[in-house]
């Protein structure tokens, strides 16, 4: 398919920006500009300081109306950051936006090329390709589709908590997804929360009620997102829900079933408390859980394995009739505009570095269990009481347990520090233990934690700077344990016994964050957290329209940014919904029918089911249509055309980028 | 003379076909030849190159050209048939993409000649006599032409107006190219005289092609008994009628045989044999290489398959020719 | 004979390479190369396609063809294509196509099929490095040149 107008009368302008000393460094814009002006069809060619400037933008519009031009080229960054930006510049000269190819010198060219001359070669033979394929460029009008006034959130800590209210609140409906049986995420788990050392319950669970309450959302505990079908502004997702054995409706929260259970005492390792106490086969996963249901563990309870004679649960229940043994997994299916992911993390395994004993020595702790530890509602009702039933005298405190160290995590995990302060201080303050911190550097930015690190050092806390090489016990069976580290500060190496070893365990992508990923279609970065859009203008969006992200699920966070994240998101979400409709790239894909043989090739070439066989001819749905051309290129006659990437605008490029033209 | 108009026929590297295609078209043929002065064809006639050398530049109306270009002496025929004729055609296959003799693209005139008078299991000849251009016996010299390494397609040697496709080029659109011809109604220059669009359409078997074909097995003619209404390619066979120029009726396929591409691609293609082998490749049904791999095993010739008409004519026009192995 | 800006007068050759990434991983992969000032060979010249599906044999063709010494195409990662499968569709292809132009006599290394995702910066750096390092040993494919060479064939030589 030709352009239209290709007889030798395109008025084709090209831009070369300068990006400051960006591109104008290793490449030599007034060669490449010089160049690009004696190029077949172009009647201007400039080069410009900054051309995403409004100046620069300007130019074009400018010289679209004086000289008369058709097409544009701008030779700067990459598209994914600037395309928007100059296609609105030439729609608002005139021409028709997609008339515009934009070329990336400065991402796949100056910042990755020292060679002056190869790199200015480069960017012209770019420069060339993108003149020769404008040319071929057809007027094309955006893709508007209508959005689904509600939105899914998946996750229910505090990220998803916080968004999902959010979105309520602005009166648009929200179904919250959680896979535990509670909401509350690792929030619920900390005992005080840094630096202001309020009562992490406190603040969390009337958030947590809220949510229960909100009449816009559907809250959906032990439930998991299993399929995703659909495109931004209406997305099917398809969420499974395990059994409970209990009707959620019809549990009270009484707990008078938990008291009666056959089992006196809980022999299961209670997962809230990291195994430090037991719980029961049926179960409340905390005073405040959210909702306030009982859940019955199938592996735990006799009835799933023997049968219980007794049923005194069920017993108890009475008319209520909220046990339900016979449940099993039922699927919901729902449309949403939009979907929040707020999956949040796994702490690092502290058992990966064995020299520091975790799992060895019933003194090792790592920081989420010395968190259940000193708190009220935890396994010792806030006593620190170790493994052994002593009180620790001295506890030392290692940093970057599964972080900043090229065997596990190259990352930072920003908030172990701070924790790493609140428990010294809480310990201290509980205990009036010694206690030692070994860390590599303090890093306590933001508001209030450098204050509150001088606060634990005025405490009396000791820091050393080291990291630990090893953990091993003291010699004479005194319980204690050794920390060797080399205290860099004074330049030897320090071997100070302790009570009890707390390990600053890192944040890590939760192990199932690749199949989240495949499921919402989503990029995940190098350490396998989500990956943003871009990560500075574009911190909580995906490469995937209407998929948000909140919380560790895209990185290391502490509680207020994650809070602030799931806000933006939440915004993001909001923003979409209430445009009411998403204008989506023209890349779609359409078969020129009399061309097309009917063969059928094409049909089973789409994953969207975008393609059907009528009247002897493929016919695409445009609608359903994502432009991935898979299509375009299986069709063996060459009877399908992609809108902006059609076989006549490749092929140009090809010989663009080979052949002087 | 009588002032009908004028024709010429010539073959270059061909088989014969394309002239028995003339002949096949019958009782039509009588109608032509009683339209048109046929002054010159080789195969059927005693007219000679200089009887073509003496006329006017352009005095033909038309010259079919079948057969690829291999030897000096073909282009050299081309090369004054073009001169002389108003309208130069590319008459079947081999004129048109190179044809079957383009096949020779994968080996050069060294490897050949080895092949075809030293090395092949039917020769003998122990004074390993290979051809020459020039030979003095008896006091004469004797020239023939040359050969080239690279067969090539009539418009890789000279400017062709139109293309009549097959191998054979069917009555109807002969018949169809001789009516456009003398009634003047002519298409743009550069024009293949076949409907744009591929074969399927006119394919009595297309309904039953399912559409979500997966082939997770590549069958050869031989080794199945085809079911002579479902679509081949739904049976395994590799049938390039997706991929080929639609004109023909689908001969082969109402004999039960696959398409084999002769017609050429539609104009919208670039390379006949890389658009072909893109479809084909898309229908493999599996996403694991190793699996991948195993089917398309079950083409054991890639090139004479999606290439078998098209190769001088493609966008790699030959195997490279420092590759070429001579010894066989 | 068209001229090309990459063949510099320089003593080394330096191959020219047509790379086609797909714009949601290994499109994005290169930006992020970029964002983090790796540096690598200058040699490729990146073509923009949605999907490593949009890639026709065409195009590989069309490259070696007009000047091309090799060709590159990235994609997603098997599993994770942003189309769901159209990366499987290039594998398939270019399955197919290897086998082609080895009967053509084109080395296995002008012709390279990566998955790069979206965070694999490094590995975009790697591959660039190592195919044109690589297209640097084996030699200009010079294409052309041999259909340039065809057009002026001649016939054999008369022996003495």
């Amino acid at each position: 398919m030709s352009g239209p107008s290709l007889n030798g009368d395109t008025r084709i302008g090209v831009y070369v920006c300068h990006c400051g000393t960006n591109i104008a460094g290793p490449i030599d814009v007034e060669a490449v500009t010089e160049y690009a002006a004696g190029l077949p069809g172009v009647v201007v060619a400039r080069a410009y300081k900054y051309m995403c400037s409004d100046p620069g933008q300007e130019l074009i519009t400018h010289d679209i109306l004086e000289e008369g031009l058709d097409r544009v080229v701008v030779a700067s960054c990459s598209p994914s950051l600037h395309e928007e930006t100059f296609r609105r510049a030439v729609a608002k000269g005139g021409v028709n936006p997609y008339l515009f190819q934009m070329v990336n010198i400065r991402e796949h060219g100056s910042w990755v090329h020292d060679d002056v001359e190869m790199a200015t070669a480069k960017a012209k033979d770019l420069v060339r390709a993108g003149v020769a394929r404008v040319r071929f460029h057809r007027p094309l009008e955006p893709r508007r589709v209508p959005v689904d006034g509600s939105a899914m959130v998946v996750g229910g800590g505090i990220a998803g908590i916080h968004a999902a209210l959010t979105l309520a609140n602005a009166g648009k409906h929200v179904y919250l997804v959680e896979r535990e049986p509670t909401i509350g995420g690792h929030m619920a788990q900390f005992d005080k929360t840094f630096p202001t050392l309020d009562c992490a319950a406190c603040i969390l669970t009337p958030k947590m009620t809220q949510v229960r309450n909100h009449p816009n959302i559907t809250l959906w505990t032990m439930a998991e997102v299993v399929e995703v079908d659909g495109f931004v502004g209406a997305y099917r997702v398809k969420v499974r829900h395990e059994p409970r054995f209990i009707i959620e409706d019809a549990c009270v929260g009484c707990l008078e079933c938990i008291d009666v259970c056959v089992f006196r005492n809980g022999k299961t390792p209670d997962e809230f408390n990291l195994g430090l106490s037991k719980r029961k086969p049926i179960y409340i996963p905390f005073p405040q859980a959210v909702p306030q249901v009982v859940v019955i563990d199938p592996e735990a309870c006799i009835e799933f394995r023997a049968g219980c004679r007794k049923k005194t649960c069920v017993e108890v229940c009475a008319d209520r009739n909220a046990i339900d043994f016979q449940q099993v997994a039922t699927f919901d299916e729902v449309e949403v505009g939009t979907i929040v992911l707020a999956t949040g993390f796994k702490t690092f395994d502290a058992g990966r570095i064995p020299y520091y004993g975790y799992g060895r020595y019933d003194n090792v702790y790592t920081a989420l269990e010395v968190e259940r530890l000193v708190n009220a509602a935890g396994p010792t009702t806030g006593e620190v009481v170790l493994r052994d039933g002593r009180t620790p005298q001295s506890v030392g405190i290692i940093h970057c347990v599964g972080s900043r160290d090229e065997n596990t995590n190259t990352h930072c995990s920003r908030v172990c520090c701070m924790y790493s302060l609140k428990l010294a201080h809480l310990m201290k303050e509980k205990t009036g233990a010694e206690v030692y911190n070994f860390y590599i550097d303090m890093r306590t930015p933001g508001k209030g934690m450098e204050e509150f690190y001088n606060r634990v050092g005025s405490e009396g806390v000791h820091f050393i700077r080291g990291k630990v090489g090893d953990v091993y016990p003291e010699a004479g069976d005194t319980g204690r344990l050794v920390l060797q580290a080399e205290d860099t500060l004074l330049g030897r190496i320090r071997k100070i016994p302790v009570d009890m070893v707390v390990l600053a365990t890192g944040i890590e992508p939760q192990s199932d964050a690749e199949d989240v990923r495949r499921l919402f279609n989503i990029t995940c970065s190098a350490g396998g957290f989500f990956m943003e859009r871009h990560p500075k203008l574009a911190p909580v969006s995906t490469f995937t329209d209407g998929v948000f992200l909140a919380g560790t699920c895209q990185g290391p966070r502490d509680i207020p940014d994650t809070v602030a994240q799931a806000g933006a998101a939440a915004a993001e979400a909001l923003a979409l919904i209430d445009a009411g409709s998403i204008l989506l790239e023209p890349n779609t894909a359409f078969v020129s029918a009399e061309d097309c043989s009917g063969c059928k090739t094409c049909i089973g070439m789409c994953p969207y089911q975008a393609i059907a066989h009528i009247d002897g001819k493929a016919v695409i749905n445009e609608v359903l249509c994502k432009g991935c051309g898979t299509c375009v290129a299986a069709c063996p006659s060459g009877a399908i055309h992609q809108n902006l990437f059609d076989d006549d605008e490749i092929f140009e490029e090809i010989l663009g980028v080979l052949i002087h033209a | 003379m009588t002032d009908k108009p004028k024709v010429a026929f010539y073959w270059c590297a061909s088989c014969g076909g394309c002239e028995e295609a003339v002949v096949d078209l019958a009782e039509e043929l009588l109608g032509v030849a009683a339209a048109v002065d046929i002054v010159f064809w080789p195969v059927a006639l005693d007219f000679k190159r200089a009887d073509v050398e003496a006329m006017e530049d352009g005095e033909i109306l038309a010259t079919f050209v079948n057969g690829a270009i291999r030897t000096t002496e073909q282009e050299e025929m081309v090369h004054l048939l073009r001169k002389k004729s108003k309208v130069l055609v590319a008459f079947g296959a081999c004129a048109q993409l190179g044809g079957i003799p383009g096949l020779a693209n994968l080996w050069d005139r060294e490897a050949i000649f080895e092949r075809a008078y030293l090395t092949s299991p039917t020769t003998e000849n122990p004074a390993g006599t290979v051809p020459l251009t020039d030979y003095a016996a008896n006091g004469h010299r004797i020239q023939l032409p040359g050969f080239y390494d690279t067969v090539m397609s009539l418009d890789q040697v000279t400017q062709v107006d139109y293309a009549v496709p097959g191998c054979a080029p069917t009555p109807n659109l002969i018949a169809a190219a001789v009516g456009a011809l003398l009634s003047g109604d002519l298409p743009p220059l550069g024009t293949v005289l076949a409907p744009d669009v591929a074969l399927c359409s006119e394919c009595d078997r297309r309904d039953t092609k399912p559409e979500d074909l997966h082939i997770t097995a590549f069958k050869r003619p031989h080794e199945i008994i085809a079911d002579d209404e479902t679509c081949l390619l739904a049976q395994g066979l590799l049938c390039l009628g997706p991929a080929t120029r639609a004109g023909c009726g689908a001969q082969c396929i109402g004999a039960n045989m696959p398409c084999t591409g002769c017609f050429g691609p539609t104009s919208r293609v670039h390379d006949q044999g890389a658009k072909a082998a893109s479809a084909i490749a898309s229908l493999v049904g599996a996403d694991d290489p190793a699996e991948i791999e195993r089917i398309l095993d079950g083409i054991p010739d890639p090139i004479g398959t999606f290439y078998r008409y098209g190769l001088p004519h493609s966008l790699m026009v030959r195997r490279r020719q420092d590759t070429v192995e001579t010894t066989a | 004979m068209p001229e090309t800006t990459t063949d510099t007068s320089s003593n080394g050759f330096e191959p020219r390479i047509v790379a086609f990434f797909c714009n949601w991983c290994t499109y994005l992969a290169a930006d992020l190369a970029g964002t983090s000032r790796m540096k690598y060979a200058p040699n490729a010249r990146v073509i923009r396609v949605m999907c490593s599906g949009r890639v026709d044999p065409q195009f590989v063709l069309e490259a070696l063809a007009n000047g091309a010494d090799g060709v590159l195409i990235g994609g997603c990662h098997p599993g994770d294509c942003h189309y769901q499968e159209g990366n499987y569709k290039a594998l398939r292809r270019f399955k197919l196509l290897q086998r082609m132009v080895a009967d053509l006599g084109v080395e296995e290394e002008r012709l390279r099929l990566e998955w790069i995702s979206a965070a694999e910066a490094d590995r975009v750096r790697v591959v660039m490095d190592e195919m044109t390092d690589q297209l640097r040993r084996l030699g200009p494919f010079r294409h052309e040149e041999a259909v340039m060479a065809i057009a002026a064939q001649q016939p054999q030589e008369v022996p003495v």
